[in-house]
This record gives C-alpha cells, structure tokens and sequence, in this order.
C-alpha cells in the first residue's frame, strides 16, 4: 500500500492496455470486461503474476476456447516475477472514466456492440428476406430447363444463375413443440391465473374462462455436406441450399466433410454466399479429396452431441456414400446419430438416375437409420428437400 | 469489499478446504472476487466436476441461506420469480360475497396469496442468501433474458403490491453445462470460470475430503482408474463425482484395493451409457492397472 499515484496510473494504464490488445486478437473484451478487470485487480490488492493471471481469465473471458489466446497475450504483456499494487478500492465510475478518456473510440464501439446484441435478443435476423416464398414463383421456361438439369452439367453462367434461383428457395422450418405454455383462445390447458383476472369484472363468477396451449419453436437444421470428388458441383449446390436455410431459420449449422470434418457455420454467415462459399473452400484442406463419412460423423457425435444445436435437430447428410472406410464405423455413427437427431435425411444426387440402387457398401450401412432418402442433383429435389424439411 | 471474511484468495483457498472444498487457484480467485465485485459467477465444465458444490460451500462458508433455482426447458417468470395462490383468491373470492364487495379487493392481492419463488425470496432475502441458478443453459433464451433484467436490478415490480428490491444484492452462481452457449449480454455481466477434471493427485485428495471413509490406497487406485477411462473414446466422461461414488460403492462392498472383479461388479456407478460400458469392460485390465498398455 505505498505505491505512489504516479506506478498506480502506469500499472492501470498497463492492465487497460493489456484488455484491449485482447480485443485486437480479436476476443470480444468490452470495456465493461476491462472495468471489471481493473476493479478485480485493485480488490486482490497487491498481486503476483500467477493472481494476475486468474483474475483476467475470470472477467476478461468467458469461453473455454478463448483461453489459448488469452495465454499468448498474456505471455506477451507481462513478464515473469511481475507485481502490479493497486492500493484502491476504486469506484467503477473512475475507471470506466478513465478507460473513456484515454481511449476515446472505445465509447462508440460499445455502443455498437451493444445495438447487435439488442438486435439478437428480440430474435430479428438480418438476413430476412421480404420477398421470401414470392420469389420462387418465377415461370419460364428456360427455368423449367434448368430446374430439371444436373448440377454437374450445367455451364458456368448458368450455374451462377442456379445458384441465384438455389438461394430464393422457400426452406421450410421444421418446427417442434415446445414445454413452455402460451395464452390462447382455446387449448390443452385451462388458465387459472386469467380465468380469475377475468372473474374479478363479473362479480367474480368465472364466467369467461380462458386457456393456455404449448408453443412451436424451430428445430435445429444441420446440414453435413460432402465436399469429396465427384460431388464437388452438388456440394456447392448444397451450399447455396443451406445459406437460403440460414436465411430462412434461425438456428443452421453447416458442416463439410471429406476425410475429416469442418464446421462451417461462421465462415456462411455473411453477406456474400459466393464470397464464402470460395473461403470455404480455402479454409478446408481436403475439398474433392476422398471420402471418410463414418470418421466424419464420429467426429460430429462425439463433439457436439451434448450441444443443443444437434439435439433434436433435423439432420441433412449429403453424400453420394461412397465410403473409403469401415462400413461398421459409419453403421454404428448413423446409428447414434439418429439418436439425437429427430430425423435424418440423406440427399443422393446419384438417386436422380432411374438405374441407381444404393448398394455401395457406406449407402447400404446407413440406409437403417435415414429416414428420408431423396435425389439431390437438380433444382427440383432441392425445391422438394426444402419441402420435406417442414413435415 | 468488507463483504468477504478473508483478506486473501490463499485465506479463502483454505477455508474452503476446511469445508471439504478443494478449489484451485483460479477457482479461487475467480469466487473471490464475484463475492468481492459483487458480479454473479458463472461456472461452466462437464457434469459432475463440483459446479453445483461451490454455491453449497459458499453458503455454508459465508453461513447463508441456500436458495437453488432449478433450470429447465420451459421455465418462465410465475416459476422463477413469483406467482398467485390461485384457489385460496378463489375461495375468497366465493367468501366476499357475502360481505360488501369493493372494500376487500385488495385484499385478493395481498402477501397471504403470493406464493413466493426462488427469486423472490433470493431478493427479499438480499445480503442473507447464495442464490444458486443451476443448468441455467436447459432454459430458453427468453428466460436467460429475464434472468439478465433481474440479476442487474435484484429489483422487480409486483403490480399489486409495489417494488422489491434488495437492499445488497445475494452471492449468484450460476451453472451451465454447456450444451449450449450462453448469451453473450449475461456472460459480460458474470465473472467466469471453467472448471476442469482434477488431475491425479487433486482427485485422490477430493476423494478423500469427500468421503473419509475410504483408504488412501483405494483412493488412489479409484482416481487413477477414473483418469484412465477419461482417456479413453468414450461418449460421457466421468465426473469427480462419478469417483467419489465408485469409491462408495466399492467400500460398501468391503474390498480395499480396486481389482478386476470388483471393477467390472460397480462400473455402472461411473459409466452410465452402454456403449462405454461394453468398451471398458472390453479394457478391464487397462482400466485397472493401467500398466497394460505400457507393456504393449
């Protein structure tokens, strides 16, 4: 407690540094975070480096996955043996005055931040299309032509048409019931707390009765795409299909595949299908390698499988199931897939061939736990998988 | 600051172990300074790695009321926070007819019909209570939202009866496993901290807080095997938890080191899916005594 005012300005200077440089890697460290921080440090006092440490991961974090560049920051910023003394006990005011004042930006972008979590908070999507079902309704019939036209045939221009027509498809939302009850004009469930609001005006003579019914909420859509060889020109198709998805509900996950598993979800959710969709393929290594999917799927079972973005979801697998690995293993992954799913629909664009049977080994192991199997090579299946995600 | 009876996080390291607890450093630090900060603590880590168990201890330690609120899909206000006695208005309803009506219409409303919630009685019970919000990622978002309101404000308005607040907010730990993600809005306003499995020589000494009863050797014996099957490709990983309760099962039956048989005869204590099962009981030996797999 015998730190001059002076080392107390630097070593707050040097903690509020320090919160934003996290910021800078790309954490997302508010300035409130960083408030909490420097109030953390003065509570603990005078503190060694390991008690520095601890109090940052409580309040500057809050995401087992950003520990690893939390640590790289803090390796950078603090040396061994360091001791920072803060003799406060300093009122929030003062600190976030002075994070304020010495970093006038940081005021404006909290705002910003704070406006898009408002935003997600009452559920609007940015992506909302107004147009929405409307704009399929286009009859041409140059787009009849193409609506029946393998994805492997088409030409370039028309194929960034196609995937123009992909992203305007009408997904339907699959939609489950949920435990929370709603008021409405009838229903399962008598209300007793509004039927006797309601008395209250009749001299309390329960004389209009009211009800409650459970409410609908959209089911997780994951969608498991097959990016391998020969499905190249579908997956991107399937791409599109689950960018039109994510518009269209609110809860998508995108995974791609080939010998391994990449979650794609946030590298879709932009703007710029196209844009992302070439990312995409920057970022995953084995786009047209060979085909692991019982691997693939095991991957997507073990992590995710306590996750509410799987559970219970409706799973769209896309492959053409040519596996290059054990039939057993995808037998037994499909197996517990289907588990924690609440269906599972297995796009084929090889089923768009009158002559297909789907005796390659993979298809014949997963054929037990799909519950919908239909062609995806064309327009029209995608038109028709859109559909069957509702029912 | 004076909230805390403890002038250091090592002060407060060792009181909680005192009780039982055995917190690491960042634990901690991260319980100091919630109860310090006056922020809730948000503690997220697979089943069974003690989540719950720190707000138990807290209260205990601080010796305050526990008030627990059991988060579930579905949850809403009338079940968190408070809710009308709605059969007792009814009959009072039915009993002022008699009487002159317009006087007693006030009445309806009055404390005698609340029936009070896990919130509630938190607020009311203010610098008194730990308030235990547990599995808060099994509720929906609308409640998390609602949550946030509440635990800013440790306030909340009952039309019919005015404004409640208290006067220093309670202790909040919240829980989550994790099988969603929590909205960012709430985690801003929580400190955090992600409990891991224990290691080796924490767990045997988690077993034997916990559970005095059972033999250091077999203690370790329990840990060593439990840290084995975490390693192993399995679906649900066992908890300190799971290995307090194996340790259990396996004195009640009155061995004292852990062999093959008795094993295979309490493996269900700690895995409970059948899947892990078939594979364990496939690697008994392994699991045991561990030395297998360095012979080859």
């Amino acid at each position: 407690m015998t730190t001059t005012p002076r080392a107390e300005a630097e070593a707050l200077e040097r903690l509020i540094g320090f919160g934003r440089d996290l910021r800078r890697r790309g954490l997302p460290v508010g300035t409130g975070r960083i408030v909490t921080f420097c109030r953390g440090a003065a509570a603990l006092g005078a503190l060694d480096r390991d008690g520095l440490y601890w109090a940052g991961r409580a309040s500057l974090i809050s995401r087992p996955e950003d520990v690893p560049a939390f640590d790289a920051a803090f390796e950078d910023w603090f040396r061994q043996g360091i001791r920072i003394e803060l003799d406060l006990p300093m009122p929030d005011d003062e600190v976030a005055d002075a994070v304020a004042r010495r970093h006038e930006p940081l005021a404006g972008l909290e705002v910003e931040e704070e406006a898009i979590v408002a935003r997600e908070w009452h559920g609007l999507e940015e992506g909302d299309e107004p147009e929405g079902e409307a704009a399929i309704r286009i009859v041409a019939s140059a787009y009849e032509v193409l609506r029946e036209k393998s994805f492997a045939d088409l030409t370039e221009e028309e194929r960034a048409r196609v995937s123009h027509l992909i992203r305007r498809l009408a997904v339907r939302v699959p939609l489950r019931r949920t435990r929370r009850y709603r008021r409405a004009s009838s229903g399962a469930r008598f209300d007793v707390k509004r039927t006797l609001r309601r008395s209250l005006r009749t001299q309390g003579e329960p004389f209009h009765r009211a009800w409650r019914e459970r409410g609908t909420r959209a089911r997780p859509l994951v969608l498991i795409l097959d990016i391998s060889g020969s499905m190249a020109p579908y997956a991107r198709a399937l791409m599109q299909f689950a960018y039109a998805a994510m518009a269209a509900g609110r809860r998508v996950e995108v995974f791609v595949f080939g010998t391994r598993l990449t979650r794609v979800t946030r590298t879709l959710r932009t703007k710029d299908p196209d844009r992302a969709i070439h990312e995409i393929g920057r970022q995953v290594a084995d786009w047209e390698g060979g085909t692991r999917i019982g691997e693939s799927l095991k991957t997507l079972v073990d992590g995710w499988s306590q996750r509410a973005a799987i559970r219970g979801a409706v799973a769209v697998i896309c492959s053409d199931g040519l596996e290059r690995g054990e039939p057993d293993l995808l037998r037994a992954q499909m197996a517990k897939l289907r588990r924690l799913v609440h269906k599972i629909v297995w796009v084929n664009p090889l089923k768009g061939s009158p002559r297909y049977e789907p005796l390659a080994r993979g298809m014949a192991a997963a054929l037990p736990s799909i519950d919908v199997f239909i062609p995806g090579h064309n327009l029209e299946s995608l038109e028709a998988l859109g559909r069957v995600l509702g029912d | 600051m004076g909230r805390l009876p403890y002038a250091s996080v090592e002060a407060l390291q060792e009181a909680l172990r005192a009780r039982h607890y055995l917190a690491d450093r960042g634990l901690a630090t991260a319980i100091y300074l919630a109860i310090s900060l006056d922020k809730p603590l948000l503690l997220e880590g697979e089943a069974g790695v003690g989540k719950t168990e720190v707000a138990k201890v807290l209260a205990d330690l601080l010796g305050r009321d526990l008030i627990r609120l059991q988060c579930y899909e579905g949850i809403d206000a009338s079940q968190a926070l408070y809710e009308w006695n709605y059969s007792r208005q009814l009959i009072a309803v039915r009993a002022m007819q008699d009487v002159t009506a317009e006087t007693h219409v006030e009445d309806l409303f009055g404390p005698e019909f609340l029936v009070e919630r896990p919130l509630l009685a938190a607020i009311r019970a203010g610098s008194k209570a730990v308030l235990l919000v547990d599995e808060l990622d099994r509720a929906d978002d609308e409640f998390e939202a609602f949550l946030l309101e509440v635990l800013s404000e440790f306030a909340v308005t009952i039309p019919e009866i005015g404004r409640v607040a208290a006067e220093e907010p309670p202790v909040v730990v919240v829980t989550s496993n994790r099988t969603r993600e929590l909205h960012d809005a709430l985690k801003r306003r929580c400190l955090y901290h992600w409990i891991d499995h224990p290691g080796l020589e924490r767990e045997v000494e988690i077993v034997r807080a916990r559970a005095p009863e059972v033999p250091e050797a077999l203690a370790r014996d329990v840990a060593a095997a439990v840290n084995r099957l975490r390693s192993f490709d399995i679906a649900k990983r066992p908890g300190v938890a799971e290995t307090i309760d194996w340790a259990h099962a396996v004195v009640f039956l009155g061995v004292d080191r852990l062999d093959q048989e008795t094993a295979a005869a309490t493996l269900g204590t700690v895995l409970k899916d059948h899947d892990d099962l078939r594979l364990a009981t496939e690697h008994l030996a392994e699991v045991v005594e561990g030395d297998h797999d360095a012979e080859g």
